[in-house]
């Protein structure tokens, strides 16, 4: 089981995924460099949080146009996990790999705060460890959090329960409060709250760890807790 | 060949910022204005290439990078 870490320029908190991954959950885990072609080897693809070339023209544009976001797709088609997390969640929007899109907060302002989550639907690859309806707090950190989507997409998230995380408290504006969604084949994940910044106890928090555990279960061909 | 294209939010899409201009331009004595809405202008030079070509490349740039067709609505002006 590998997780792979893509590193585009501006990405910050690659380091983190890095260090939640590899020493607080001892998994085997490499950075994948934004140039790489092949990522066979790897069972999840994680694209972390940052301002991958520098937010330019819109967060995540440029990235979503890398050569490595197409072997992301193919990584995706075949039923592999990705998980984008803040920036990565604004880059699998622009590839359309997750519908919707992330706007400027409501209120404009940059938010670095820690934020309760409520868990929606346990029943994924992501969230297997949690119960539905368990509020977790997660670090927030993103001036461009704001989802929105068409009243019909909105609909088939709902439908096909893709709402994974909700704010407890909205705010940013996302519509239905959403904090994180995942695709219709429940194997893409995208949120803007911070897992990876709450795994390590003497930070003072480890709510996120659970979604890093429910992914190696889940790799491990389990599925509940 | 020179163009520009015109990058906005659809109207079906919230402006904070536009909102924020909005009432800041309300208290700075413009208090008739009713509504901002904020956009971006991306001036090119295409290099030397014929008109009908320069459309089909705007259009496909403009679904490809420079908009984001979720939540914006472009169009572009080819000069001379």
């Amino acid at each position: 089981m590998k997780f792979g870490i893509i590193v585009f320029p501006g990405s910050n908190c690659d380091i983190d995924c890095y260090h939640a991954l590899k020493v607080e959950l001892k998994q085997n885990v490499e950075y994948i460099w934004h140039d790489t072609e092949n990522i066979d080897d790897f069972d999840c693809i994680i694209l972390p949080g940052g301002f991958s070339y520098g937010d330019y023209l819109r967060c995540g544009a440029a990235a979503a146009n890398t050569r490595i976001m197409e072997s992301v797709k193919e990584h995706a088609q075949r039923g592999k996990l990705v998980i984008g997390i803040c920036n990565g969640f604004q880059v699998l929007t622009e590839v359309g790999l997750l519908p919707g899109a992330l706007i400027r907060n409501e209120k404009l302002k940059f938010i670095c705060d820690v934020a309760p989550v409520r868990v929606e639907n346990n029943e994924s690859p992501f969230t297997n460890q949690l119960v539905e309806g368990q509020i977790i707090n997660l670090p927030i950190a993103h001036g461009e959090g704001n989802y929105v989507a068409t009243e019909e997409t909105l609909k088939e998230l709902k439908e096909n329960k893709q709402i994974l995380f909700t704010y407890q408290k909205n705010p940013n504006g996302s519509i239905l409060d959403i904090a994180g969604i995942c695709n219709e084949k429940r194997n893409v994940l995208g949120m803007m709250p911070h897992p990876e910044r709450a795994c390590e106890a003497l930070l003072g928090n480890i709510d996120g760890k659970a979604i890093f555990e429910s992914i190696i279960l889940s790799l491990q061909g389990g599925t509940k807790k | 060949m020179k163009a520009k294209v015109y990058v906005r939010l659809k109207k079906s899409i919230a402006d904070p910022q536009g909102t924020a201009i909005k009432g800041m331009l309300n208290k700075i004595g413009f208090s008739k204005v009713e509504d901002v809405r904020i956009g971006k202008l991306i001036e090119l030079d295409l290099g030397d290439v014929a008109k009908e070509d320069a459309e089909v490349q705007l259009n496909e740039m403009c679904k490809k990078l420079l908009a984001n067709t979720v939540i914006e609505d472009y169009r572009f002006e080819i000069e001379g």
